[in-house]
């Protein structure tokens, strides 16, 4: 990256201070997310199947608030018999 | 009279409260309202060297507790403002001194007698910073647009709203616009929106601020300076004013334009 693209350090504090503090509002460390994320999965998988490829899990920010945001793509059954 | 009692608080430590009581204390008291101040940091006294007034300590808040003077007899009168007091802390080490409704039983007896009562919480989220928001009608949370005070401050704003003591309002201090305006530091907006909380003012980095300090005399007092002007504003809006924020920015504004052409920095 030359001088003039290298990213200035405000944006990396920002996105930074960022995960920080919905890790620090909420008490779930990075790791504890991904076994809620695996679980999560687990408990849909049973009843339905779904694109674990494509699915995104996160909590999002708004205001003062958090919130569990997932985005799970379902696979869909035509599709199953055709392939 | 029926003070209001605004406590200021931050988490960390180093990013201004004391600062911030000294000069909204006074800049509220130059407005003509009865101010009194309280030194929370129990084993830590600062706030009367900030302003300027640690020759005439009898009594600090432990005595008052424990009964050995009156409340009266810990409040010093400032030099300047006769309106303007403060009552210290003590320089004991037990920190259990002081409790919650020692606070509480102290704002109810200074309520009737004053417009204003500031209250200069300790650092950190323990018993100090307990009791310094026990009484609080309303919180300041004071940060630097920094990663780790923007991290505490949140942590703290988070502790406020389970205890009830909601909407804090926020002061962003030593704001260097230069930085910002390169990149390299977090801008008030960057963070507002990771707070989340209401604005209270943004005061700017400012030497003036340290000279103030070094003089015991807080920089409201001096007309020239931007922090001072800051602080001034705050003091405007917790009386209730509408003052419009500054213009931070070093390199334009008709403020700085007046200052190139008579010369001044």
């Amino acid at each position: 990256m030359g001088f003039f693209t290298r990213k200035r350090s405000a944006s990396s504090a920002k996105e930074r201070l960022q995960l920080v503090l919905v890790h620090d509002r909420t008490d779930l460390t990075p790791a504890q997310l991904e076994a809620l994320k695996d679980d999560l999965l687990k408990a849909i998988s049973r009843y339905i199947e779904i694109d674990a490829d494509a699915v995104q899990i996160g909590v999002e920010r708004d205001g003062r608030s958090q919130r569990l945001v997932a985005d799970i793509p379902l696979k869909s059954v035509t599709n199953q018999r055709a392939g | 009279m029926t003070a209001q009692v605004i406590t200021v608080t931050s988490g960390k430590g180093g990013v201004g409260k004391t600062t911030a009581v000294a000069n909204l204390a006074t800049t509220i008291a130059m407005d003509g309202k009865r101010v009194v101040c309280i030194d929370g940091d129990i084993g830590l006294r600062n706030l009367d060297v900030v302003m300027g007034l640690e020759n005439r300590i009898v009594y600090d808040i432990v005595d008052v507790i424990e009964g050995r003077c009156k409340l009266r007899q810990a409040m010093i009168r400032d030099k300047h403002y006769p309106e303007l007091y403060l009552i210290p802390a003590a320089q004991t080490r037990d920190k259990n001194a002081v409790s919650p409704s020692d606070m509480v039983r102290i704002c109810k007896d200074l309520r009737p007698d004053a417009d204003f009562i500031i209250i200069d919480s300790p650092a950190g989220i323990e018993r100090g910073f307990r009791n310094a928001i026990a009484a609080a009608d309303r919180v300041l949370v004071v940060t630097n647009p920094e990663v780790s005070a923007v991290r505490d401050a949140d942590r703290v704003v988070g502790i406020l709203e389970a205890e009830g003591k909601g909407n804090p309002a926020l002061i962003i201090n030593r704001l260097n616009s230069a930085l910002v305006k390169n990149n390299d530091m977090l801008s008030a907006e960057d963070v507002l929106d990771l707070l989340g909380i209401q604005l209270i003012g943004i005061v700017p980095e400012d030497e003036s601020v340290i000279i103030g300090s070094n003089r015991g005399a807080p920089v409201v007092t001096d007309p020239k300076s931007r922090a001072g002007m800051a602080f001034r504003n705050i003091g405007k809006r917790l009386q209730g004013e509408e003052v419009p924020f500054m213009d931070l920015d070093p390199q334009s504004g008709l403020w700085t334009a007046i200052q190139r052409l008579t010369g001044r920095k």
